[in-house]
């Protein structure tokens, strides 16, 4: 027996092609941390020590607002738009290359509709109307002296994963199949205390939010959920917002499709019936067979994604490895995160990281012995409303290969033996 | 479907829900300032699926091909034909096929929504700087490329609010929830 081979048979195994109990992953977590962190049976023999020359004179000074390392300068937003239309179009948070849950500011992804205005909050007001009591308005300094929630939360692009309804698998970064979808902690007003300050009307069961961006982008919101939940974001990661996640201030639904998440928010007027926008009628739609489209999808669906291995973040050799990703829903907090080594054959639940927060971020992570042979990974999240994560073809009974929002569907990623390149495929 | 009985029930409402959110201070300190219907007119741009909002003013299809040409055919094609950006015109019968082709006139479930979009983002690069008679006049156009009003029909706030339009059975509501599979 060779030495990887008594290794391997210390483990205990909990489902098919090498995926660890998590047990054993809980107790051994430290020696295994690191994504892709392979403990080798045989380590190679280190070179000596030298002292390195950032030791031998002092650091540069103090900064006033902090850079990241420039080695760091290749993590990136992969910026997509659409040809000749300034601004209009999408940027993904390189999720493959982040850790954790929260997503750095600079990484956010973004989708606007007419570019990011530069707004002045000093000529920024909120106008609260319709069918209120009282029409209010607000200014920025006003709204800052209001009493705020904190949470930290998802928002996700419902267009996010579009890629992988395409008739053939892209290759491409996580990010870049995913990536329009980030977790921030917002700080905001609760839309009660505004909605409740103006005097809601009798009748009344939608609001229009409406952004001071050059498509004055506008979308329905259901009373129920401005008194629930909704929030006027005006910081993101305990600084205010930036330009494009909204400043001086965004509306924040959370769950809910990121588009209705209205940006540079500047009016809200309550009404009987949606306003049935350009937004929420042309776009952010879905036709199903038979050519009826869904209309007002509000809460993202129960979903999860394994960051690495992915496109791109290939092993090096068999032997230890940590499959880790995130998994969050629209509906509350992840239940469980189920992992497959083998294209679904058998499962294994994979290792929360605390604190798992609802409508938020979860990180899971398992840990697996790869043999060198062909692998099929695949991660299944359930939330607490008991709802479980579809396959593609599932989706796809339903939509066909047409839809264009609200893709849920599991990720699978196909790992080469030998290789250990790591390819995107659909079953 | 949420609905609101009296002033009592939302004021107990929004206490409930903004105990239930950690909110330490329940009272709004009031810094909202009134503002009159009349004040708030020039913000106050989007149109309803009945027809409320709709201004004064009106439009015809000929002056409305004469404004699309001049400010909306460089990025939508002559007669709504499309590209380099959305094709406004044709495209029915296509939703249920892999060649979706989602424009005004297949897909657009509401005209109302024509003149609020076309008022408030376009022409792309200069938004809200056409007239409300232009807006009028664009939809009618629009409209009349799609074969769904005459023409010699004038398009205003008596008349746009009475068009239908051809995919308005084409959606099924997923709010409150999902009623047809």
């Amino acid at each position: 027996m060779s030495k990887r081979d008594k290794q391997t048979a210390d483990l205990e195994f909990v489902a098919g092609n090498g995926l660890i109990h998590r047990r054993m992953f809980l107790t051994q977590g430290a020696a295994m941390a690191g994504s892709l962190g392979l403990l080798s049976a045989t380590p190679s023999h280190a070179e000596p020590l030298e002292i390195p020359p950032w030791m031998k004179a002092p650091g540069s000074h103090m900064s006033a607002y902090g850079q990241r390392s420039r080695y760091e300068d290749s993590v990136q937003r992969v910026v997509g738009g659409t040809p000749g239309v300034v601004g209009s179009g999408v940027s993904f948070t390189p999720i493959e290359k982040l850790h954790g849950t929260i997503t750095p500011n600079s990484l956010h992804f973004e989708r606007h509709h007419s570019g990011v205005p530069d707004i002045d909050p000093d000529g920024h007001q909120l106008l609260l109307h319709g069918l209120v009591d009282r029409p209010l308005v607000f200014s920025m300094d006003a709204l800052m002296r209001y009493p705020t929630v904190t949470r930290i939360q998802f928002l996700e692009c419902s267009g996010n994963s579009g890629t992988n309804l395409g008739p053939q698998a892209q290759q491409a970064p996580a990010g870049v199949l995913h990536g329009l979808m980030s977790c921030s902690e917002w700080t905001g007003v609760p839309l009660s205390i505004l909605l409740e300050e103006a005097g809601v009307r009798r009748g009344a069961n939608w609001v229009l939010a409406e952004g001071a961006d050059a498509a004055g982008m506008s979308r329905s919101i259901p009373l129920e959920k401005m008194m629930d939940d909704a929030i006027i974001a005006l910081y993101q990661n305990g600084e205010r917002l930036r330009p494009e996640n909204g400043y001086p201030m965004r509306l924040f639904l959370p769950g809910y499709e990121g588009n209705m998440s209205v940006k540079w928010l500047r009016r809200l007027k309550v009404n009987r019936e949606p306003t049935m926008t350009r937004d929420e009628t042309s776009h952010y739609t879905d036709v199903m067979l038979g050519g009826k489209a869904l209309i007002l999808t509000f809460p993202m669906g129960v979903k999860s994604l394994i960051t690495s291995p992915s496109t791109g973040l290939n092993l090096t050799e068999p032997g230890r490895y940590e499959i880790t990703g995130i998994a969050w829903s629209g509906a509350g907090k992840i239940a469980r995160v189920e992992v497959s080594a083998d294209g679904g054959n058998t499962w294994a639940e994979a290792a929360l990281t605390e604190p798992v927060l609802s409508k938020s971020f979860t990180r899971f992570r398992m840990a697996w012995q790869w043999d060198g042979g062909p692998a099929v990974l695949m991660s299944r999240a359930i939330d607490e409303s008991g709802s479980v994560q579809p396959t593609r073809e599932a989706l796809t009974r339903e939509f066909g290969e047409r839809r264009n929002y609200h893709n849920n569907g599991i990720q699978v990623w196909s790992v080469a033996a030998r290789t250990g390149e790591v390819t995107n495929v659909y079953a | 479907m949420f609905t609101l009985s009296s002033r009592t029930a939302i004021v107990l409402g929004s206490f409930m829900f903004v105990t239930a959110t950690q909110v330490t201070a329940q009272v709004s300190p009031s810094l909202g300032e009134a503002i009159s219907e009349a004040d708030l007119a020039a913000w106050d741009i989007s149109i309803e699926t009945n027809g409320d909002g709709l201004p004064d003013g009106s439009g015809t299809v000929t002056q409305g091909r004469s404004v699309f040409e001049a400010q909306c055919m460089a990025c939508h094609g002559a007669e709504g034909a499309g590209q380099p950006h959305d094709r406004l015109v044709g495209g029915h019968g296509t939703l249920d096929s892999m060649q979706q082709i989602r424009t005004v006139g297949s897909f657009w479930p509401y005209a109302s929504t024509i003149f609020d979009y076309i008022r408030r983002a376009m022409p792309f690069n200069t938004p809200q700087t056409l007239s409300d008679n232009d807006v009028y006049a664009v939809t009618a156009y629009i409209l009349y490329l799609n074969d769904i009003i005459e023409a010699d029909d004038v398009m205003n706030a008596r008349t746009l609010r009475r068009v239908e339009m051809p995919n308005a059975d084409g959606f099924v509501l997923a709010y409150p929830q999902r009623t047809d599979k």
